[in-house]
């Protein structure tokens, strides 16, 4: 048995560590153009930051790819696959044959066409650990950046790069910040926590021109920079099942057992899609822990073994300058909150079930409304106020903690 | 406040140097002593409420508390002491009768601790109860007069029923009422693991300890509180409460504040009410009409149990016994001056009654002289301490011991005699429920089982050292004990010389 | 494996869980040094509400959701403990985002601590099962 794996990241690794589940002996190819040992690519951000390095950012040990028993072939490029003979094509020519593959390509940065973009030699985008490289090499402390984009990535790169450079303006089309997992109330809260760190924003606005390091933004407004950073956002990097006709929505698409249309062949991670519980439609969850259950599912049926992905949800932890933001879920539905001073919460109820929450400041035990969540807890089951007051396991009845806490280890 | 004229008896001394804020000792605490100062960040105490139960000491994780007794003192006067002073000022302010619990902790004799046990030496070798055989069980009942035989010559079976002990200990009688139910599910336990018996007292048996019956001896006192057919046929053996240790011709009285419950529910009194035990049965006014109890509880229960008296040691015991071991029942059980209680008039307890070893004494040679030794076993109790006085009550006459204060104190009791409170903070003598959960009866059982087993060693060691191998060649063996510093009359009383002889 | 469960009748709410657990992980081979004037971080609490109370530590799930969503890989299964590398643990608090019984906390220096069975420090088992005065916690296989 020869399983190929396009893609060096969370999903692979979750995929190898799923089939070594179930077959210890198969043959595991990773192939991946980036050069590097698997590393988390959140931590580039941290990496700029000062508080991890090259070494401590390997995902799995050095020794991963040797007691998982795989070949990585680093450094080089799938550029085709072709399914009828069961084949993957490398840049240089070498071609390998497979009997299951995964693909974990994971997503591209998205750049919307911005006039006179070509002509900004400072350009990068922020989501590989080259990128990262670049922009540290590029930036100075008299930089003035400009990051266009107000999402996860933009943001974490302004904290990565702000003790290092002069100004950092983040410009965004969205009316608030970090707009795909905060609402407008928690988002002022982070937004002026990250202004009193110097970092500049702009909001409900786009760069209409770039013209010798200025941007010429919508509202008139004019943005010197030496240093650009485009973190838009990004997209599921599908081309190679789309030249082969597999099916794609927003993502690759796949089944509850992780498999594309076609045969034999399977996707993980960033790149495809995944069942979100809290919404019951597909979508892409371009989130690590996503990729990594995934990855680890798509490896258990590439090896023989029968396991559905379910209980998929958005869930995000993140941090900008010691202020913790833990969400989760869709936020739909009756909305509870409960806040004093930087601690904010809010949780959204639908049909007697709990969809989605944002914690900021205090996150302590937030797990159990991600639980809530993923189980699909009925909310008359436990004492919703008190679980909404402080997370944990005291909302549940003496019966259902001696389930939880008891004889029975979780399966998830 | 006004004047007050008590002061604490106890201080709680605290080593700053090792408190570390923990408040285990304010969680812990049902008398409320402990408390913890936010602003200046340190742990206070309340020495008023303090009654000395050690809980707090017990589980400071840095050993930084201590109980000390207060030096605080009144003009020294060995008759008017500070005691009988500070029970004046309490009487005077309340006008009330003085309550006390466990047992009489006064400065009378303690004559086990006079009595010295004989070891063989050359001519009668000594016996190594790790390599021979060592008999500690023994059997309680009476004892049929003779062996018959069949025709054939066959042994008849001419044995009533009686009770079969792995030790001559068993648990004396605590209801569930004046302790907790996880002290009973504890003893119930132990009793079981153990092979001897606990008895229920007079609070009825829970419908949850039912499966410990053949552990079980269940008590019919003059309450007849949660006395019924099934009752009676669930234990293995029937005890008529003529009277307690520490408070001869004394009834008893739960509150029906405290009638709640499954206490209702066992005891058979409705909710709220008092359950008032009358100071005699009304049914017993002779040895006649104890004989009339005593067959109707055989009657109902088939002859298959045996019945046991118990009675408190007072001045004519050993008549009254007399009387007991005619009235047909099977086992005398003597509850000594000493004896524990959950509450009890502190007058009575402390004066009323004598010592078990003088009782005792005095019961088995009288029975002895009227020939009606066999009749009946007898059950010695009121402080029990150790195996030794196990092995010097045996010498003296006694078939068994009962243990009560010794079963506590190894559940956690610290004997700080505070029973009648309910706030015990061992979760012992209380019926609340944060309170009684403090006692794991997991763990309880365990050191009840510990507790047994360990003096049954210690009875063998001991056993061995003067040659015996058998509880029954050991039952009355006086020569096997020598007084020390005793009279003629108290030598008289006990049977035994005096060391020297 | 063995793990460290609770049983919640006995819970007496005492803390004292917390402290042998604070004191296990200081290294210090005194608690009164170790505890002394510091406010405790310990990796198993109490969750308390009137009578009821009962210890929350890790409970080392065979499929535990906070390794695979770690994004570092700092969390990671050995011998079925759950350990956590605190050189490569960033503080991203994913962990906390994911685990259902809010065993995990953040501790000093921004990044998580856990229970992981005294296995990492010189105790090597619970010291928690240990202080607990009534079997409210027990360590056993089950």
């Amino acid at each position: 048995m020869r399983y190929v794996i396009i893609g060096n990241s969370t999903a692979a690794v979750g995929a190898v560590e799923g089939i070594r589940k179930n077959d210890l002996e198969g043959e595991i190819i990773i192939i991946s153009k980036e050069p590097y040992h698997v590393y988390s690519r959140p931590l580039i951000s941290y990496l700029l930051y000062g508080k991890t390095d090259e070494e401590r950012m390997k995902y799995r040990s050095k020794d991963f790819y040797d007691t998982m028993n795989c070949k990585a072939i680093l450094g080089r490029e799938a550029v085709k696959i072709d399914d009828a003979k069961k084949e993957v094509h490398l840049d240089d020519g070498e071609v390998l044959n497979y009997d299951k593959l995964l693909v974990a390509t994971g997503s591209l940065p998205f750049v919307p066409p911005m006039e006179g973009l070509d002509g900004v030699h400072k350009r990068f985008s922020f989501m590989s650990l080259d990128d990262a490289k670049k922009v540290e090499s590029a930036i100075s402390s008299n930089s003035k950046v400009l990051i266009i984009g107000a999402g996860l990535i933009g943001l974490k790169c302004a904290e990565g790069i702000s003790k290092r450079v002069e100004s950092i303006t983040v410009v965004d089309l969205a009316d608030r910040i970090l707009s795909s997992i905060l609402d407008r109330d928690g988002a002022e809260i982070v937004k002026s926590h990250m202004e009193k760190r110097n970092i500049k924003f702009i909001l409900n606005t786009k760069v209409e021109t770039f013209a010798n390091n200025e941007a010429v933004l919508s509202n008139g407004e004019k943005v010197e920079f030496d240093v650009l950073v485009l973190a838009v956002g990004v997209i599921p990097n599908t081309g190679l099942i789309k030249e082969i006709n597999g099916k794609i929505n927003r993502g690759i698409v796949v089944d509850e057992f992780c498999q594309t249309s076609i045969p034999d062949i399977f996707a993980a991670g960033d790149c495809c899609e995944s069942f979100d519980i809290t919404m019951e439609q597909n979508k892409v969850l371009a989130l690590l822990p996503n990729a990594y259950m995934q990855g680890e599912c798509a490896g258990i049926n590439m090896a023989g073994g029968k396991k559905e992905y379910g209980k998929a949800i958005p869930m995000n932890a993140i941090s900008f300058f010691g202020l913790h933001i833990i969400t989760a879920g869709s936020y739909i539905g009756e909305v509870f909150s409960k806040s004093n001073g930087e601690n904010y919460k809010k949780l959204f109820v639908k049909d007697g079930l709990l969809k989605g929450y944002i914690m900021i400041g205090d996150i302590e035990k937030a797990g159990i409304y991600t639980s809530l969540i993923r189980e699909k807890t009925p909310l008359c089951d436990i004492d919703f106020e008190l679980v909404l007051q402080s997370p944990g396991l005291m909302a549940f009845t003496r019966k259902d903690r001696k389930k939880i806490l008891g004889g029975v280890v979780n399966e998830y | 406040m006004g004047i007050n004229y008590l002061y604490q008896e106890y201080e709680v001394s605290r080593n700053m140097d090792r408190c570390i804020n923990c408040r285990v000792c304010e969680r812990q605490c049902a008398n409320e002593v402990h408390s913890f100062d936010k602003d200046k960040n340190i742990m206070r105490s309340d020495d008023v409420n303090c009654v000395n139960c050690h809980r707090c000491v017990a589980l400071c994780p840095t050993r930084a508390l201590k109980i000390v007794k207060t030096d605080h003192t009144f003009k020294e006067n060995a008759n008017w002491r500070g005691s009988i002073i500070n029970e004046i000022y309490k009487q005077a302010e309340s006008g009330a009768v003085l309550l006390s619990s466990m047992g009489n902790p006064n400065n009378y004799p303690v004559y086990f601790d006079k009595i010295l046990l004989n070891a063989s030496q050359v001519t009668n070798p000594s016996i190594d109860p790790l390599r021979e055989p060592m008999e500690t069980k023994v059997f309680l009942g009476s004892k049929p007069k003779s062996i018959q035989r069949d025709k054939d010559g066959r042994l008849i079976n001419n044995l009533s029923c009686g009770i079969e002990l792995s030790v001559p200990i068993m648990f004396s009688a605590m209801s569930y009422g004046s302790i907790s139910y996880n002290a009973h599910e504890s003893l119930a336990r132990a009793a079981k693991e153990a092979g001897i018996l606990y008895n229920t007292g007079e609070g009825g048996l829970h419908k949850d300890f039912y499966q410990y019956g053949s552990n079980t001896i269940v008590q019919v006192a003059s309450g007849r509180f949660g006395v019924y057919k099934d009752y009676l046929e669930a234990g293995a053996a029937i005890e008529i409460k003529m009277g307690q240790g520490a408070k001869p011709g004394i009834g008893g009285h739960l509150p029906g504040a405290k009638i709640v419950g499954d206490i209702s529910k066992t005891r058979m009194v409705p909710e709220g009410s008092d359950a008032i035990s009358p100071a005699p049965h009304h049914d017993i006014y002779s040895i006649e009409d104890l004989r009339q109890l005593v067959y109707s509880l055989k009657e109902t229960t088939n002859y298959k149990k045996p019945v046991i008296v118990k009675i408190a040691a007072v001045h004519n015991v050993a008549a009254i016994a007399s009387g007991i071991a005619r009235s047909g029942a099977d086992i005398i059980a003597i509850d000594g001056f000493r004896g524990g209680t959950g509450a009890a008039p502190t007058r009575i307890r402390d004066n009323v009654g004598i010592p078990i070893e003088l009782a005792l004494a005095s019961v088995d040679q009288r029975l002895r002289d009227e020939g009606i030794r066999d009749n009946v076993s007898i059950v010695v109790g009121g402080s029990i301490r150790n195996s030794s006085d196990i092995v010097k009550a045996i010498a003296l006459g006694a078939d068994c011991v009962y243990i009560g204060t010794a079963a506590l104190l190894a559940l956690g009791c610290h004997l700080c005699r505070s029973c009648q409170t309910g706030k015990c903070n061992w979760g012992i003598a209380t019926q609340s429920p944060e309170l009684v959960k403090r006692l794991n009866p997991d763990i309880g059982f365990k050191r009840l089982v510990n507790l047994v087993g360990a003096w049954e060693h210690e009875i063998k060691e001991m056993m061995g050292g003067m040659g015996i191998n058998s509880i029954e060649s050991l039952k009355g063996n006086r020569l096997m004990l020598r007084g020390v510093g005793l009279s003629e009359k108290e030598l008289q009383i006990l049977g035994i010389k005096h060391a020297g002889e | 494996m063995k793990r460290v469960y609770v049983n919640e009748q006995w819970c007496l709410g005492c803390h004292l869980c917390e402290y042998y657990c604070a004191f296990a992980n200081s290294n210090e081979t005194d608690m009164v040094k170790a505890l002394k004037d510091i406010v405790i971080h310990p990796r198993i609490q109490i969750e308390q509400k009137d009578n009821i109370s009962f210890a929350v530590s890790c409970r080392h799930c065979e499929e535990p959701l906070c390794v695979k969503g770690c994004i570092t890989g700092a969390l990671s299964i050995n011998e079925g403990v759950i350990s956590v590398d605190q050189n490569k643990c960033i503080g991203c608090f994913t962990c906390i985002l994911c685990c259902p019984y809010g065993a995990i906390s953040a501790g000093d220096e921004s990044i998580i601590q856990k229970c992981e069975l005294c296995t990492n420090n010189k105790h090597g088992s619970p010291h928690c099962v240990k202080g607990c005065p009534n079997n409210a916690i027990v360590f056993e296989e089950r």
